[in-house]
């Protein structure tokens, strides 16, 4: 079993591991009491809310609601919002998983402070994280000042939003893969380099797919969290329909419009697909575990 | 144990206590009385330098103490806010079609409510105009110096802005007096607003994006922002240019009767917008760079507002319903204009 | 990827270097960028931004709303983790994937299905309005905006945490004669307090910094609805930007704060991991 280190706080290994089937007939009291208050306090916040939702959505009919969630300023809107979820997502895979590594393999001085910073993302509130990075980003600020010249636009563009996604993304690849990564016994290694294989060849046919479901599982958490983001977006990005309008944003503009209808129809299919992404890490998960458990 | 688990129930109890107890003063005949005014972005200085001076008239007049909270945001998400159930005593926004959609869409407003007060309840008026870098670098002088090459356009969303409806509208105008036809307007503002490389969601956004992030060329203003940006952003840093033809831009005012009833707060809701039409706030909103409606506050900041061609939102475009419709709406010519600029 | 495990000094001292100047240019970067402007005029500037009627409105609401939705979630987290790791019954992994869902859906989706509840139009609209009872636009509002986005940390934290420990001591608790309630106190707590106050750190930042959800659902009252992170945006767009940032500055240290309590929980976790384990 995985040291399960409290730096991985969103998801762990799924918790439903049947290594113990006691059985129904457990002397330990209070599952009425804790079940009936988990249910019920789930129904009340989370969700009877969320069913608002797709009943609002229902009563609107199949053709209103296509017309709605799937009008071509909504499906510009998925994009961007997929779209740069996704690189954000690719990126921290491949940053995450270089921190997680470095953290892991090498001491260095700093290093504490280097695994604390990882954190940020989780402390820092969004909306401050986004205007932070406008002001470092914009055409005057610290970075963006040298980026402009060069033809580089980052603040206002697809570019912006990918940066801010990154930054709210990291930690969950970090989180995901480190105590994996922490976990792998060195003498594998070490047997495959004494056989003569090289060094990448050691990373690419035993190191990798070993983390490869907790890169997975990190990669999902921080693509579900950049689809729906909203704060530290919504300062950086340039919010032009069909180019750099996020799908959150979308829904809020259609709101303000008095658009009830269309915000809900939005919010629906963005709901779906955060359903599916869910779906896609437990899947992952259930996988992962049963290569470790077989 | 028992000490400290009394100490939690006891602070969940109070977590209850404060989820359920909600401000449900509305009791009026007390000595304060409290009033909600939902406005729209670019008002704060206006109502900040108004509401204690209101304050101050309304207690010698009553012996009553009036609390103002004040609520800024886009025109647009400030009705939708109240038609959600946000309980404002006063709307004062950008446009009288935000008005009209809190009467059509909820019971804190009954109709006719434009007629309410002088001048189709608007107590000031306003234009729009271009703010420039110092010096203009570009020579922009009027609307059609927009659309050159190289020159970018900051205006924020009209679909949420009330300001960027009337700096559309205003394009509009133009378009249509140079080409001589909707079709020559339509082609005018696409090619407008495919100089436009940000679209914030509210007139201070973009005002932000234009003086502190140094986006853009010419800033599509409503004229008090201008004025405000120039003399409080960066003096110098900043010129204004007034183009050929502008519109009249009539903020509107009303008294969410519906609200103000259930609260007993009528009688002093209608005493605060009836003071924005008072000699006294005339001249502080022409202080904070409003077109006042009094003839003596007019005149005492005329070199302020330089005169133009203003086209009207009645006559022009047959009345805000109308606009937003043809305009604004999903599918109109705004969303056309996007679909087409950007595929 | 060229990462090896026994990696040679000159490659070692380049993938520190590309992850250390990675996170300080995303992570560290923004974080001094919020200092740096909040000073820009000096700090009697700043501490006048603070020391301001709404400021200290919106950091009262702000610790009001944590103070009320951090307990809330610590009782659901924790008795949701009991039943799941304490227990075997049907539908566990749906029942956890349901506890997960906040962190996917988004904010502005979680600050409407409060609008479609509570708004004047929603389904009880008409009925609070009958009642003059206000839940959006006002703090009940706020509250339940921010227990929702802030629901699954605490749970989240101890259901692993708790099935990994197994039922085995507070089965020997109980058979010992211990009611189930000083089980809990007396067994079960002090093996997950790490946990515990790690999953609350996250879930009290959270719930401070928390922005979209609270936008849609917050009103914007001057001085009564107006949270910290909202009252940062008001004052960004009043052109306020040092007082935007010292605010945000403030964020920024609970940030900070929380980061090195952090730290040191991890320390002692591993710390007691460590002696009883390995």
């Amino acid at each position: 079993m995985a040291t399960r280190a409290p730096g991985r706080p969103l998801h762990g290994p799924d918790p439903a591991t049947p290594d113990r089937s006691v059985g129904a007939a457990s002397v330990i009291p209070g599952f009425g009491l804790t079940m009936g208050l988990t249910i019920a306090w789930l129904s009340l916040i989370v969700l009877i809310p969320l069913s608002s939702i797709f009943l609002r959505a229902a009563g609107m009919g199949w053709a209103d609601f296509v017309a709605a969630g799937f009008s071509p300023r909504a499906i510009a809107a998925y994009k961007v919002s997929f779209g740069t979820a996704l690189i954000a997502a690719l990126v921290n895979a491949l940053f995450g998983l270089l921190t997680a590594w470095v953290l892991v393999r090498y001491d260095f001085p700093g290093r504490r402070i280097v695994g604390a910073l990882v954190d940020l993302p989780f402390a820092l509130p969004a909306a401050v994280a986004g205007i932070a990075l406008t002001a470092i980003y914009a055409g005057n600020g610290w970075v963006g000042q040298y980026l402009e010249p060069l033809g580089f636009k980052v603040a206002y563009t697809p570019v912006g939003i990918t940066v801010a996604l990154i930054f709210i993304g990291l930690p969950f690849v970090v989180r995901s893969v480190e105590p994996v990564l922490a976990d792998l016994s060195a003498e594998v290694e070490e047997a495959a380099l004494s056989l003569g294989a090289r060094p990448w060849q050691v990373f690419a046919r035993v190191i990798l797919p070993a983390i490869l479901p907790a890169l997975l599982t990190g990669f999902a958490l921080a693509f579900a969290r950049g689809v729906g983001e909203y704060g530290s977006v919504i300062f950086i990005a340039g919010n032009m329909p069909f180019t750099s309008e996020i799908a959150p944003l979308l829904i809020v503009t259609q709101l303000e419009q008095y658009d009830y209808a269309a915000a809900t129809a939005i919010a629906a299919v963005m709901l779906i697909a955060s359903f599916a992404l869910l779906l896609a890490i437990n899947l992952v998960q259930a996988w992962s575990r049963r290569r470790v458990d077989g | 144990m028992t000490q400290r688990r009394n100490a939690a129930i006891a602070a969940l109890s109070l977590a209850f206590t404060a989820l359920a107890g909600c401000s449900a003063d509305g009791d009026s005949k007390g000595a304060t009385v409290e009033l909600l005014n939902v406005s729209y972005d670019p008002t704060r200085e206006l109502y900040t330098a108004i509401n204690p001076k209101f304050a101050a008239k309304w207690k010698a007049e009553t012996g009553q103490t009036v609390r103002i909270t004040m609520s800024h945001g886009g025109s647009g998400k400030q009705a939708r806010a109240v038609i959600d159930g946000l309980d404002a005593d006063v709307a004062t926004l950008a446009l009288a079609y935000d008005v009209d959609e809190i009467a059509a869409r909820s019971d804190a407003l009954t109709t006719p409510w434009q007629t309410r007060l002088a001048n189709n309840s608007a107590p000031y008026t306003s234009t729009i105009v271009f703010l420039v870098r110092s010096g203009n670098p570009k020579g922009i002088r009027d609307w059609g110096d927009l659309v050159k090459p190289g020159v970018q356009v900051i205006t924020p969303n009209p679909k949420t802005s009330g300001g960027a409806r009337w700096n559309f509208l205003a394009a509009w105008a133009y378009g249509r007096q140079a080409s001589g036809s909707d079709a020559g307007a339509e082609d005018y503002v696409q090619r407008l607003f495919a100089h436009v490389p940000v679209l914030d969601s509210g007139a201070r956004g973009a005002t932000t994006t234009f003086v502190e992030r140094g986006i853009g060329d010419v800033l599509l203003a409503w004229e008090n922002e201008a004025f405000l940006a120039q003399k409080e952003l960066g003096k110098g840093r900043f010129d204004i240019v007034v183009p050929s033809i502008s519109i009249l831009a009539e903020p509107t005012v009303a008294v969410l009767d519906g609200n103000a009833k259930r609260h007993g707060t009528t009688e002093v809701a209608e005493a605060y917008l009836k003071y924005l039409y008072t000699p006294e706030a005339q001249d502080i909103i022409g202080r904070n760079h409003y077109r006042p409606n009094n003839p003596a506050a007019a005149a005492k900041y005329a070199t302020q507002f330089p005169q133009l061609k203003l086209v009207t939102i009645d006559e022009d475009f047959g009345g805000w319903q109308a606009a937003q419709k043809r305009f604004f709406a999903d599918g109109g010519i705004f969303d056309r204009i996007f679909a087409k600029t950007k595929r | 990827m060229t990462a090896r495990p026994a990696t040679s000094g000159a490659a070692r001292f380049a993938l520190i270097a590309l992850a250390i100047g990675f996170l300080a240019l995303f992570l560290l970067l923004p974080l001094v960028a919020v200092f740096a402007e909040a000073l820009a005029k000096g700090f009697g500037a700043y501490a006048a931004a603070i020391a301001e009627p709404d400021a200290l409105a919106a950091i009262r609401l702000t610790l009001l709303v944590a103070a009320i939705a951090v307990p809330l979630n610590i009782v659901f987290g924790i008795a949701a983790a009991w039943a799941i790791a304490k227990f075997d019954f049907p539908g566990k992994t749906v029942l956890t994937s349901f506890i997960d869902l906040p962190f996917s859906v988004s904010p502005v989706v979680a600050g409407l299905i409060y609008v479609l509840l509570f708004g004047a139009h929603g389904w009880f609209g008409p009925w609070l309005r009958v009642h003059d009872i206000q839940i959006i636009f006002a703090v009940p509002g706020i509250v339940l905006a921010t227990v929702f986005v802030t629901f699954p940390f605490v749970a989240r934290e101890l259901i692993p945490l708790m099935s990994e420990q197994g039922r085995d001591d507070e089965e020997a608790a109980l058979s010992l004669g211990a009611s189930g309630f000083q089980t809990f106190w007396r067994v079960t707590l002090p093996n997950i307090r790490w946990g515990l106050l790690y999953g609350v750190l996250l879930c009290n930042a959270r719930a401070m910094g928390e922005f979209g959800a609270v936008s849609v659902v917050s009103g914007h009252l001057r001085g009564q609805t107006n949270t910290m992170p909202l009252h940062v945006e008001i004052l960004y767009n009043e052109y306020n930007f040092v007082a935007a940032f010292a605010v945000a500055s403030l964020l920024a240290l609970l940030a900070l704060v929380t980061l090195i309590l952090k730290s040191i929980v991890e320390w002692r976790f591993d710390y007691q991991r460590g002696g009883a384990g390995h």
